[in-house]
């Protein structure tokens, strides 16, 4: 289970920290130190506890926190050096404007980027095409059930191509056959656009059923405790849920969590 | 929509009103008392269609002053909340004043105005100093409602201070915007009432205030009420528009504009 077995001294990380902490203006310490490797077109979650600063994590390669200490990298290819347009970010809440309709929202990305595409409305159209709401471009937010609202979260995300997919525990808030249907179809995408995705979740189910790397956080301070790889052959579906080896992973990354949960009242 | 209970809705407070206008009358006749002290509700309409020539023409007067006047509350209260939003030195060094300037009553403020300022000028300033507190403190409310979220989306794609200021804070302020705006719309009313009975004490003026304090000089009670009506009129017009205005700019998306059986 040593990281090096995992991911290795691998040329192809998308994302690498290194000794990664955040600590809290109250000092409170939230994370780390964190070490992680992140290979290209790779789909890692982080498993955790609530407040075990996987969200952190996740903010801080995003950019939208800096480290206390140790350095977050994004591999650089291509010409664009780190930037907004490699990574798409998923919210647990679906976070849209609410005045803004379905396709002005997924416009947002490409409205804020300096050089405006020229491709955007074919982009738009294939990206709501993507999540499955071609229909639905004009509807406002509030005409749109819980899941279609994350799939135009997704839709967003997936407008400007990015090499990175941050996901925050996008699908917590749904309904389980919600939840399972944007998991298939999450893995699909995933598959046809060959995205890096770390995914976030408190779920043990759907992170072995989405991940190819499972990675266990411990309580505040978060820290990698375990690391599983899902060897299980893709594509997965819904078999997959009900099989022998699915829930064997799912015993073993459970009895990992539990050392996390140890002494949290209520847990 | 139209269901029984809207229609009760609707039609008790009209039935309380007119019952009470009978009652009046009759009290009026009963007891013989005279116009001077009490104008029956019939005089008052008499009086406001004979003088309708003097009244719609102050009328117009205290309209366009509290236009005015909620105009400069409207674009002041929203220019400074952005500007306070903008800069936090600017918020800590101004904001005080524009306290001191909305608990200081109005009616001791107007005075002044009127020693230093044009007549016409201090009506409006009047109007705008009771107006545009509100207005500043709900934009600066809605500006600081953001999303935190949606906040970080912005960060993410490296949206400039305009880019965040015109798609984000603006459109999520807007309700509480609109909300100021209604509030601010019968206030500057208040504010052109309060200034033109202070300049009307000095003998001046031309607006339905000033109609009021002179008909109360000459005892023309009838007249009195029939400025008062047209005032009253004309701040349910006002409140009317504006909420009108907010439900047409938020029906689409928010949830103070939704119908019940969405």
């Amino acid at each position: 289970m040593a990281e090096s077995a995992l991911s290795g001294p691998d040329a192809g990380w998308a994302v690498r920290l290194r000794g990664v902490t955040k600590t809290y203006d109250s000092g409170v310490m939230a994370l780390g130190p964190l070490d992680l490797d992140v290979r290209h077109g790779e789909f890692v979650s982080l498993l955790g506890p609530s407040g075990c600063g996987k969200s952190t994590a996740l903010r801080l390669i995003a950019g939208l926190a800096t480290p206390s200490a140790g350095t977050v990298e994004l591999a650089h290819h291509g010409v664009e050096p780190r930037g907004s347009h490699r990574i798409g970010f998923v919210f647990q809440e679906p976070t849209l404007m609410p005045w803004a309709n379905v396709r002005d929202n997924v416009r947002l990305p490409l409205k804020l980027a300096r050089a405006p595409a020229t491709d955007a409305e074919a982009r738009i159209e294939a990206a709501l095409d993507q999540v499955g709401l071609a229909e639905f471009a004009a509807a406002y937010p509030r005409e749109l059930s819980g899941g279609m609202k994350m799939r135009v979260s997704l839709a967003r995300a997936l407008v400007t191509d990015p090499d990175i997919l941050l996901m925050d525990e996008p699908f917590a808030a749904l309904d389980e056959i919600t939840r399972f249907r944007l998991n298939n179809d999450l893995l699909s995408l995933w598959r046809n656009l060959h995205k890096t995705v770390i995914f976030v979740t408190h779920s043990v189910f759907e992170s072995v059923y989405l991940s190819q790397r499972v990675i266990v956080m411990t309580a505040r301070p978060g820290r990698i405790g375990a690391e599983f790889r899902i060897t299980s052959p893709e594509p997965r579906s819904e078999e997959f849920r009900t099989s022998a080896e699915y829930a064997a992973f799912c015993r073993e990354v459970s009895a990992a969590l539990a050392p996390s949960y140890a002494g949290q009242v209520g847990a | 929509m139209k269901s029984p209970q809207d229609l009760v809705r609707f039609l008790l407070p009209l039935a309380v009103f007119a019952a009470g206008l009978v009652l009046w009358e009759a009290v009026v006749r009963a007891y013989g008392i005279q116009p001077y002290v009490l104008p029956s509700p019939l005089l008052v309409l008499k009086t406001l269609v004979a003088d309708w020539p003097v009244l719609s023409q102050s009328l117009g007067v205290t309209l366009l002053t509290t236009l005015e006047g909620f105009v400069a509350a409207a674009v002041g209260g929203v220019v400074l909340a952005l500007l306070f939003n903008q800069s936090k030195w600017l918020e800590y060094s101004l904001f005080p004043y524009a306290v001191v300037l909305q608990v200081t009553p109005v009616i001791a403020i107007a005075p002044l105005l009127l020693i230093y300022l044009q007549q016409q000028t201090a009506v409006i300033v009047c109007a705008w100093i009771v107006a545009f507190f509100p207005v500043l403190s709900n934009t600066t409310l809605g500006l600081n409602s953001v999303d935190r979220n949606l906040a970080g989306l912005f960060q993410l794609y490296g949206a400039s201070r305009l880019q965040t200021l015109l798609l984000l804070k603006l459109p999520a302020a807007l309700p509480y915007i609109l909300g100021g705006l209604r509030i601010a719309g019968g206030l500057s009313l208040i504010g052109a009432v309060v200034a033109e009975i202070a300049a009307g004490s000095a003998g001046a003026g031309s607006g339905l205030a000033f109609r009021i304090a002179e008909s109360g000089y000459r005892l023309n009670i009838p007249r009195m009420f029939a400025a008062l009506l047209l005032l009253s009129l004309a701040g349910i017009v006002i409140y009317g528009v504006l909420a009108l205005v907010s439900h047409l700019l938020l029906r689409r998306w928010h949830e103070s504009a939704l119908g019940k059986d969405n």
